[in-house]
């Protein structure tokens, strides 16, 4: 068998572990779940009123509004998942083991990455589901809902490598569980759930700039028919930057270890 | 020579300021069970780790398998198993899927990996498990399985490092009997333990390790006649009785803190006796009395004895 088509089957082999585990361990996949379909749920319906009539609208213009932002909720959630398995991986001694096989370079992680994206689509389809069915009416031709789904594939991949590095990096698996906690609060402290221009000037700098403002700007944007200027450029670069940035990383902390 | 399983020369490690391998030489012939004893920190891990290609050694060279550790280790790695201290098994798939997996993993196809799976439940009394999640197991079935996992791809070498530490006596028997098994297949065995009557029931050749160095090898035998028979505690009720059995008896070594002097002897009724009678007969009253039989402290401090007089 050449080198590709070994690497081929060592990470199909290894991304289909990743799915059995998460069969097996299903309390987990609800826990990521969960969390952003209750904070969309809270926000529409404790919040959403008072929110969207500032928005000049109401209940069902603030769903429009914040679906982007739990949206990528959904994706850092199930990224905290990600580290958790990671980190569960490193400390059981099981990584020790394939490393002593003739397995391709690559396939471990390989596995954990594919089975992330795969679990945070997952959890963006149930939040989307949900959304639809508690108001939230986009109006996107099929091709800029393709593209809305490319930004959030390119970002759940940066958010996925980010979640294996820290997973790798974590001495064991609470400090894995807390460490991706800071980028659950960016949402907030962006575009997420309220116009960026009603923060204060400190906070609404930050929040202009910081990467996931361009992102849920763009899927908002995109869905909802809205123009998105030059957000997309900035959003696709920023998850390139992190992507790249946090697979050397990973890579690295992962050969040394 | 190409039958040594494992040709190791002058293998080094240090992490930082600490040496933890300093000059390691291993001749291992294949189809032997080689036993590397020690206490822990001596550098067993290292050395298993090094030789099974999980990391490199700051020094050395060796030959595992025939290959080169440097240059070939991916046909190591093609070559050995290694069953490491702690149960190297996915505790959310079950004892089959985690043997299945080691199947594709070793690139078997789906037929074979599932006939190698099945028979291997069924040698290690795993069968009427096989569909439970390993977490599930006890200490005893995870090594079981971790040991099954190891010869899915039927590994020449196999190390096995620490197999049975923490295990209950009987699940110990039960693993030394499937060692013994693998070895009349003609497999090698590399196996660390602290254990002396492991290293006793199993191994063809057994090397003492004492802070990252060799300091004894042979059968067990050979190295026995090193280690001097055992000895008698006796704990007395002042220093001033300490004293006077010292110097009655004209050997032992009295420890003032403790208040006890160790006395060596086979352990033997007719030695006790002797000695009993010896304090007896000056009316030096004993408080307290155990005898030893040898064990691993006895090598150690036999072996190592003129390195920690200097250290301290």
């Amino acid at each position: 068998m050449s080198t590709l088509t070994l690497a081929a089957r060592d990470s199909s082999t290894m991304v289909r572990r990743q799915l059995k585990r998460m069969i097996r361990y299903p309390s987990m996949t609800v826990v990521l779940i969960g969390m952003p379909v209750i904070f969309l749920l809270l926000f529409v319906y404790v919040l959403g009123g008072t929110l969207g009539a500032g928005l000049g609208g109401g209940r069902d213009a603030y769903v429009d509004y914040v679906t982007p932002g739990i949206l990528l909720m959904a994706v850092v959630s199930a990224a905290t998942g990600t580290a958790v398995s990671v980190a569960m991986d490193m400390t059981e001694g099981i990584v020790a083991r394939f490393r002593t096989m003739r397995i391709a370079r690559g396939a471990i992680l390989a596995g954990h990455v594919v089975g992330s994206v795969i679990q945070q689509f997952l959890c963006m389809l149930v939040v989307l589901g949900v959304a639809l069915a508690i108001g939230f009416r986009p109006n996107a031709t099929p091709v800029e809902w393709l593209a809305a789904a490319g930004v959030m594939a390119l970002f759940a991949l940066a958010m996925t490598w980010l979640s294996v590095a820290l997973g790798v990096r974590s001495p064991n698996v609470e400090a894995a569980s807390n460490a991706p906690m800071p980028l659950i609060l960016l949402p907030f402290l962006g575009s997420g759930f309220v116009p960026t221009d009603s923060m204060p000037t400190v906070l609404r700098w930050f929040a202009e700039y910081q990467p996931f403002t361009p992102v849920m700007e763009t899927v908002r944007g995109l869905l909802m028919g809205q123009p998105i200027g030059n957000s997309a450029a900035i959003a696709v670069a920023w998850c390139v930057g992190i992507g790249v940035l946090s697979y050397l990383w990973a890579k690295k902390l992962f050969n040394r270890s | 020579m190409s039958n040594l399983a494992i040709a190791a020369n002058g293998l080094r490690k240090s992490y930082g300021d600490k040496v933890v391998l300093d000059g390691v030489d291993l001749a291992i012939p294949e189809g032997t069970i080689f036993s590397l004893l020690g206490p822990n920190g001596a550098g067993k891990t290292t050395t298993v780790q090094i030789l099974s290609t999980l990391i490199r050694a700051d020094g050395g060279e060796a030959r595992v398998s025939g290959f080169d550790l440097r240059r070939q280790a991916d046909d190591v790695r093609d070559a050995i198993g290694v069953t490491g201290q702690y149960s190297a098994v996915d505790k959310l798939l079950t004892g089959e899927e985690n043997l299945l997996l080691m199947g594709d993993l070793r690139h078997l196809s789906r037929r074979d990996g599932r006939r190698r799976a099945a028979e291997l439940l069924e040698r290690f009394d795993l069968a009427e498990a096989a569909k439970k999640p390993a977490g599930t197991y006890s200490g005893g079935m995870q090594r079981r399985l971790d040991l099954a996992m190891t010869l899915v791809g039927d590994p020449r070498l196999i190390f096995l490092d620490e197999p049975t530490t923490g295990l209950d006596p009987r699940s110990r028997r039960g693993m030394w009997q499937m060692v013994r098994e693998l070895v009349r297949d003609g497999v090698t065995i590399f196996l660390t333990t602290q254990y002396l009557e492991e290293a006793d029931e199993l191994a063809d050749r057994i090397a003492l390790l004492d802070h990252g160095r060799l300091i004894a090898e042979g059968t067990a035998e050979e190295l026995k006649r090193l280690i001097p028979g055992g000895h008698i505690l006796l704990r007395f009720a002042d220093t001033d009785l300490l004293d006077a059995a010292g110097s009655t008896l004209g050997t032992g070594i009295p420890d003032a803190e403790t208040l006890t002097l160790q006395v060596p002897s086979d352990g033997s009724v007719q030695a006790i006796r002797e000695l009993l009678n010896t304090l007896d007969e000056r009316a030096i009253r004993i408080d307290e009395m155990s005898v030893h039989t040898p064990d691993l402290d006895d090598v150690f401090l036999t072996l190592t004895g003129q390195q920690k007089e200097t250290t301290r």
